[in-house]
């Protein structure tokens, strides 16, 4: 089936359909699979993807039996995306709501402009994930690279491994029983388990960004 | 006889005139470059520099009133399925909900309405007042993604990727903290009365490859119903303007250095893009190069104020133009009946450019909620269509004079230029001349 029909096949659903359930075969790392679906439908995708699959999901349960190029989930609104290899950049990006689980690595810019959705990646993130990160939890069960969460507003990001570095306005923060409460939650969704909450640092913004200040002009 | 020496006026300097010695001093006593909203206030090559020929033996005129010059215009004919139908080629440019108050951006439905042409939403989100009063309603892609969802995507009439503007190629905005009410700070996901920074470059893609890959995304999202945009500052037009049609784009916006923002640094907006006039015919001679002149539609803004403006700039090769700063004049921005609030803010009307600041007596560049009430939606998209439907007469008035029976039959040869600049930049002939200074090398 083309790309076409497939989007269109997902569009066309409305409240009550009978299809429910989807099975995408061979994707080749087609771009734009299963894009603005908003539908509370099954999704399953055997094979690799290329850039934005799952773009904008608003409802669907969308899951990669393979890696996913650039932007996957790239502003989700609801639902559920699943990747079960890795991710490549901007996994997450500007995402809205909903959750991100992907299982492998995800690269540079994971969760960047995040808006209020929740991205958990069981292994390590690339640098400058989470920047401008608005709302919305990023949670790392490995390692972040370079510039984590740089200019942060108010997303939350708890990782349980290394930070190679923090971004400019990106502190280490308590954490405090509701936010070990929301991180066990949030581990719940995502399937994980056989992780502690207690196991992770919590890292937001020092909020010294948030108005010009020309004495702060060597971290812009 | 003694010898007295003859009275000396004080000289002041050229290079360091008296703005330029009061920004210093401003900068020292603040410690804060100056921002601004508006686009460059400097004097450069512009449409006033070129003029019609008019019609005589070699090429007949049409009768004004009565024969027909027609103003209409179709917008996205390359990909989607549902191009956008316009009455005139002067459209609304992007203003964001946030920058504007509710009843701006209500107001400039309005008048965009009537006069049967689109608006455009900004950095922001869309509302459901804008929506509600725009017949035809573009929704901005911004960097920033501000409110950006798929409902909207969906129920806008085409959609806009805004890689940059003419008042800032390369930069990203700034919404100050005073201008975030508890509404826009909500469209915006963010806490209330902190800086907003807009993005200078989307989050999820970088170059043309990708942004290829980013309107097919857009399209399959939309079904492939909608115009896909795509807006650049005017920084390299040749090459943006091909790469926007490689990368799939139905339309290109191009932006000239006049054309406004909501705020800015002023170095910034005063140093940094081409002034609209040197944009153009780089972009329409690579659409002709491409073979997609009129297969792709060209929107050229930045300064475009009358009738002229838009005859001039559709005889370079536009399809359509668009406006922002003269559409918030026509609502009543920098109306001298404020004049004395002016001063009390320490300017004139004519120009008030701190727009970020929220204080604008007019009602416009505010979300104060007792400012805003002073603009009357419905009587200032009256005055917004009034001024459209000017504008599109004195369009047709020229293209008459010239012969034409559309504005886009309008072409370089009706004009001639009056400085080399002008010429130079247009590739239109020095009048009186058959020279085209410069011409070869773009």
């Amino acid at each position: 089936m083309p790309l076409r029909e497939l989007n269109s096949a997902l569009h066309a659903l409305t409240a009550g359909s009978n299809d429910t359930e989807f099975k995408v075969i061979n994707p080749r790392g087609s771009h734009a699979v299963a894009v603005g679906v908003d539908a509370p439908v099954s999704v399953q995708i055997k094979g690799s993807v290329g850039y934005y699959c799952a773009g904008m999901n608003d409802g669907g349960a969308i899951t990669v039996h393979g890696s996913a190029g650039p932007g996957v989930a790239e502003n989700m609104m609801s639902g559920t995306v699943i990747i079960e290899g890795d991710a490549s950049q901007y996994a997450g990006a500007t995402g809205r709501g909903g959750l991100l689980v992907i299982k492998g690595n995800a690269a540079s810019r994971c969760g960047i402009s995040m808006k209020g959705i929740d991205i958990v990646v069981h292994g390590s993130i690339g640098h400058m994930s989470a920047f401008m990160g608005q709302s919305g939890h990023l949670v790392v069960l490995g390692d972040a690279g370079d510039a984590l969460g740089d200019s942060l507003y108010e997303a939350k990001l708890f990782v349980r491994g290394t930070v190679k570095s923090l971004g400019s306005d990106c502190i280490e923060k308590e954490m405090r029983a509701e936010h070990l409460a929301k991180l066990s939650e949030i581990l719940q969704r995502a399937g994980i388990t056989g992780v502690r909450p207690e196991e992770f640092k919590r890292y937001g913004s020092a909020r010294k960004l948030y108005n010009f200040n020309i004495d702060n002009a060597e971290a812009y | 006889m003694s010898y007295h020496n003859p009275y000396t006026p004080p000289r002041k300097s050229a290079t360091f005139d008296d703005y330029t010695l009061a920004e210093i001093r401003r900068a020292a006593a603040t410690g804060i470059y100056d921002i601004r909203g508006a686009g460059t206030k400097r004097k450069v090559p512009h449409f006033d520099d070129l003029l019609f020929l008019g019609a005589s033996i070699s090429r007949y005129p049409l009768e004004g009133y009565r024969e027909k010059c027609d103003t209409s215009v179709v917008l996205g004919t390359r990909f989607a399925k549902k191009p956008i139908q316009l009455k005139t080629p002067i459209t609304i440019a992007g203003m964001s909900f946030g920058a504007l108050s509710g009843n701006a951006k209500e107001a400039l439905g309005r008048g965009a309405t009537i006069a049967g042409t689109s608006t455009t939403t900004g950095d922001g989100g869309m509302t459901d007042e804008e929506r509600g009063h725009s017949q035809t309603l573009v929704y901005q892609y911004l960097p920033s993604r501000y409110g950006m969802n798929p409902k909207d995507l969906r129920r806008a009439d085409a959609i806009e990727i805004v890689v940059g503007q003419g008042a800032k190629p390369g930069g990203g905005g700034m919404l100050l903290g005073q201008k975030i009410s508890d509404r826009v700070a909500e469209m915006r996901t963010l806490p209330k009365g902190i800086d907003q920074r807009s993005a200078c470059r989307h989050p999820d893609w970088t170059g043309p490859d990708d942004l290829e890959i980013k309107i097919m995304e857009l399209r399959e999202i939309t079904d492939w119903e909608k115009p896909i945009y795509v807006k650049v500052g005017g920084a390299r037009p040749y090459y943006d303007t091909a790469l926007a049609v490689k990368s799939g784009a139905d339309v290109v916006v191009l932006d000239g250095m006049q054309g406004g923002t909501a705020a800015t640094q002023d170095v910034f907006i005063e140093n940094v893009g081409m002034p609209t006039l040197a944009c153009i015919r780089p972009a329409v001679q690579a659409l002709q190069d491409l073979r997609m002149h009129r297969q792709v539609q060209l929107i050229v803004s930045g300064g475009i104020r009358s009738g002229a403006d838009v005859a001039k700039a559709l005889a370079l090769g536009a399809d359509a133009v668009a406006i922002g700063t003269a559409a918030l004049v026509a609502l009543g921005d920098n109306d001298p009946h404020w004049e004395k609030e002016y001063q009390a803010l320490g300017t004139t009307a004519g120009a008030y450019d701190d727009w970020h600041e929220g204080r604008d007596p007019a009602g416009i560049t505010t979300q104060d909620p007792e400012l805003s009430k002073r603009l009357d939606p419905v009587t200032a998209g009256r005055r917004l269509a009034n001024y459209l439907k000017v504008m599109t007469l004195e369009a047709q008035t020229i293209a008459r004079a010239c012969g034409k029976n559309h504005l886009h039959n309008l072409e370089p040869e009706d004009l001639c230029a009056l400085t080399m600049e002008a010429a130079a930049m247009a590739q239109i002939p020095l009048a009186g001349t058959n020279w085209y200074p410069g011409k070869g090398n773009f």
